[in-house]
């Protein structure tokens, strides 16, 4: 496959980049935001490397995120992007699909953006099973607005709102999408690059709803808070306690207990919202047809 | 006719508001000029329900009943409310099934078995507010026989129309008997 | 002539809102509106169009800009507590210029309020009800056939804007059934927003040339690829904290609807040559201000109306010149107060102004205009 590298032209401080870049980055709006040590970078590019294994056309790809560090993906990433409001993004993302079901629609969001206050629409695109990839970069913290609990915190640990310990449960994200109804849940980790991108390009692939959820890291608040080390320990955590989900299958929910299950967590076939409502209109058109 | 005001009101689920609708519908197919618009409570079924139509040679400015020159009560519930501020020249058809006040005074009160029609004769307790409307234009007449039957047929559901059709005739049977 | 039907505001929104190009309809339901998401669910797939009932009313103001940004016209209705949730939103349709109608059959409030009663409590709402400085096209009918007319005007001003427009309804005109006639299809003037032809990549989305106040740029999908945001941006659509670049994007947001103020605002006005006394009314009201009128007439007083159509922007230059060497302006509106505070500001010892307000979910009758009118005269 040849590299179209379309209109950026590599500066030559950028040809030491991956090829990655100038085929799907905005290199002039990098370096991106995020801290050092964070692993939403990793997740950005696991997602930019399942588009490109998959040979998706960057013109015919949407790429929509919420608000939150996560959201800022989208302006990194050369494709019809928009940064939307806090928690709508999967919302957002149902319109583009719907308007033209022609469009790949790719949703990055975070545990707060998508499981706090935009629970209800995961839940909801889920249940429609309308033909969206989620990819949650799930750093357990709310990291823009400096280190609040979010919704997957695990209970007891700190956040700069949970002095005393986290009191809530915590969610589990791919869990509750495919309860649900959504035809495809995964996870991976900021760590697990391979399966990662393996699970994302499956979740793309999959004609339905999709979510990855995938564990990042957050040094700076969540690490620091919780005195889980530097980034490359929080990492070394994702390596050593990481189980996949044939593993998992094997082990009692003690052993179970401080551990990261990754792998594909659930798959069905049925039949996807937009197509759906596009055999309506076209029945709808026949009997008009036959009745004239 | 240069201008009438009619209430239509009753309890939610017989029909009150389709009446109040096919009322107009008759209107425009006359080529009259109509206001249709109703208030009902939060209840789909059992709560008190009042729709109101106005019929006008002129166009209409206040879509609204001010002074009704009609009034149709199928409760006695909507009965007490809605004679209450009503001017005496107002015709009033109730339900027979309903009890006249003591001291009622308006001079022109119809009483018509408009439910028992439906449910006996008719056959069907649904077919209340289109056995009123029969009875309504044959006491008002408001339109031609054949516009108000093409109004009622441009309202009910595909496959009511013949049950539809009986049950406005013998709402004005009502009349013609009475 | 086309033939008269019978029909119902909310049902001729609808209708005027196809006949507009509207193909996505978004929704939740909610009292008054509800008829609203009901029509649009039988026709839009018979149009080609889609229909889709969101999760909640957030959902589905983002689903419009969703759809919008895709290509496709869109619009959603609410009521007062579903135009409460809606707001955030509508700012962000406002700031990244991405046309939508919202429409929103008023109802009794504040909060749950009294859902199936009428009220005109939302419109000082329209104007601020999102945060920031953004401007704002607002219409609001008073009739069946108006409401099918401004239906097309608020997709026609939104895509020739690039800016969402509410459709101000009430539940006075949002469940009245009249008969109206309908235009003929070609007869229907239809605007489309600017776009860009040939997209290519390296374009600007948000670029003005000199003169240019609207941005045009291609639907998603269409090559030219860009980033949209609902933090203040430079003209290639990227964040920006540069002070002057914000100034320069809420400058042009507001001028490119102040700057139209001819061509946007619309006011009806009935028997004012010879009146001494005027009634300014919108939307419903100005059913009973018409019968109150022709009361006052007969009556002797010279009377006459006053109603925007335009509510927002505010129809100033008309107002001022309207009520000059009158006697008085008589405001009726269905809250306890809103535009009347605009009527004041505009009328500024003109004329005295007086009040008919009602907010307890009946309707202001005739009679209780006319006692305005007849007031100290």
């Amino acid at each position: 496959m040849s590299v179209n590298i379309g209109d950026v032209k590599p500066r030559p401080d950028q040809r030491q980049m991956s090829s990655l870049i100038y085929k799907y980055m905005r290199p002039e709006h990098l370096p991106q935001i995020w801290c050092p040590g964070c692993g939403n970078g990793i997740i950005m590019r696991d997602v930019v490397q399942a588009i490109d294994n998959l040979g998706l056309r960057r013109s015919n790809t949407v790429i929509v995120s919420g608000i939150g560090c996560s959201s800022r993906a989208a302006g990194y990433m050369d494709f019809n992007t928009i940064h939307t409001t806090h928690g709508r993004a999967i919302a957002f993302a149902t319109g583009i699909k719907l308007a033209n079901p022609e469009l790949e629609v790719i949703v990055i969001a975070g545990d707060g953006d998508i499981s706090a206050i935009g629970g209800n629409h995961l839940i909801h695109a889920a249940r429609r099973n309308i033909g969206l990839t989620v990819v949650v970069m799930n750093n357990n913290i709310y990291g823009m607005t400096g280190g609040q609990y979010s919704p997957t915190t695990p209970t007891g640990e700190f956040g700069t709102t949970a002095p005393y310990g986290n009191l809530d449960r915590s969610f589990d994200i791919a869990g509750l999408a495919y309860g649900a109804g959504a035809s495809y849940a995964a996870r991976g980790s900021a760590y697990h690059v391979q399966q990662t991108i393996q699970l994302i390009q499956d979740g793309i692939r999959n004609r339905g709803f999709s979510i990855i959820d995938v564990a990042s890291v957050c040094p700076t608040y969540y690490g620091r808070k919780n005195k889980k080390g530097d980034a490359v320990e929080m990492m070394k955590w994702q390596r050593d306690n990481a189980v996949t989900v044939q593993q998992a299958a094997k082990m009692t929910p003690e052993e179970l207990k401080g551990k990261l299950v990754i792998g594909l967590l659930h798959h069905i076939q049925y039949p996807e919202f937009t197509f759906k409502y596009t055999e309506l209109i076209r029945q709808l058109a026949e009997e008009r047809e036959e009745n004239e | 006719m240069s201008k009438m005001e009619m209430r239509l009101a009753g309890s939610g689920g017989q029909g009150v508001i389709l009446a109040s609708v096919i009322l107009a519908e008759a209107a425009v197919q006359a080529g009259k000029y109509t206001a249709q618009s109703q208030s009902y409570g939060p209840e789909a079924r059992g709560g008190s329900c009042k729709a109101e139509t106005l019929i006008s040679d002129e166009p209409i400015g206040f879509t609204k009943v001010q002074s009704p020159d009609f009034l149709m009560v199928l409760t006695q519930k909507s009965l007490e409310v809605y004679t209450k501020k009503l001017s005496p020249e107002c015709m009033i058809l109730m339900d027979e099934s309903l009890k006249v006040p003591e001291d009622f005074p308006f001079e022109h009160v119809v009483r018509l078995p408009i439910l028992e029609t439906a449910r006996e004769k008719v056959g069907r307790q649904q077919t209340a507010n289109i056995v009123a409307i029969g009875a309504i234009n044959e006491l008002l007449h408001l339109t031609e026989r054949e516009t108000m039957e093409k109004a009622v047929l441009m309202h009910v559901p595909a496959g009511t129309e013949s049950i539809n059709q009986k049950a406005l005739a013998e709402g004005e049977k009502l009349v013609v008997s009475a | 002539m086309g033939k008269i039907v019978l029909m119902q505001g909310n049902e001729a929104c609808v209708e005027g809102a196809i006949a507009a190009g509207m193909r996505l309809y978004a929704g939740y339901p909610i009292t008054p509106s509800t008829e609203i998401a009901e029509l649009s669910s039988i026709r839009l797939p018979q149009v080609g169009g889609k229909f889709i009932q969101m999760e909640d009313e957030i959902a589905s103001i983002a689903c419009c800009i969703g759809g919008s940004v895709a290509g496709v016209k869109s619009m959603t209705a609410t009521s007062g507590p579903g135009f409460s949730l809606k707001q955030e939103n509508l700012g962000y349709a406002c700031l990244a210029e991405i046309p939508l109608v919202l429409v929103d059959v008023q109802r009794t409030g504040p909060s749950t309020g009294m859902p199936t009663s009428p009220s005109q409590g939302d419109v000082m709402m329209t104007r601020w009800g999102t945060h920031g400085d953004h401007p704002m096209i607002v219409l609001s009918p008073s009739s069946v056939r108006e409401t099918y007319d401004l239906a097309i005007r608020a997709f026609n001003l939104s895509e020739k804007y690039r800016t969402p427009v509410i459709l101000l309804m009430d539940e006075i005109i949002g469940h009245l059934r009249e008969g109206v006639e309908l235009p003929d299809p070609e007869d229907i003037e239809i605007v489309n927003r600017p776009t860009v032809e040939y997209p290519e990549v390296k374009r600007k989305p948000y670029h003005m040339k000199k003169g240019q106040m609207v941005p045009a740029m291609a639907p998603f999908g269409k090559g030219q690829r860009y980033n949209i945001t609902g933090l203040i941006h430079d003209e290639s659509g990227f964040p920006t904290n540069s002070n002057e670049e914000a100034e320069k994007l809420i400058w042009r947001l507001m001028h490119k609807i102040s700057d139209n103020y001819q061509k946007i605002v619309r006011v009806e006005q009935v028997g004012m040559e010879d009146a001494e006394v005027v009634i300014f009314c919108y939307g419903g009201t100005m059913r009973a201000a018409i019968t109150a009128m022709q009361e006052a007439r007969a009556k002797g007083i010279r009377c006459g109306i006053f109603r925007p159509i335009t509510i927002w922007p505010f129809a100033e230059k008309e107002l001022a010149e309207a009520v000059k060497e009158k006697k008085k302006i008589v405001v009726a509106e269905h809250n306890y107060g809103q535009l009347l505070y605009e009527v004041e500001r505009i009328v500024r010892g003109e004329c005295p102004v007086s009040f008919v307000g009602k907010y307890n979910g009946t309707v202001i009758t005739p009679a209780e205009i006319l006692a305005k009118v007849e007031e100290e005269l």
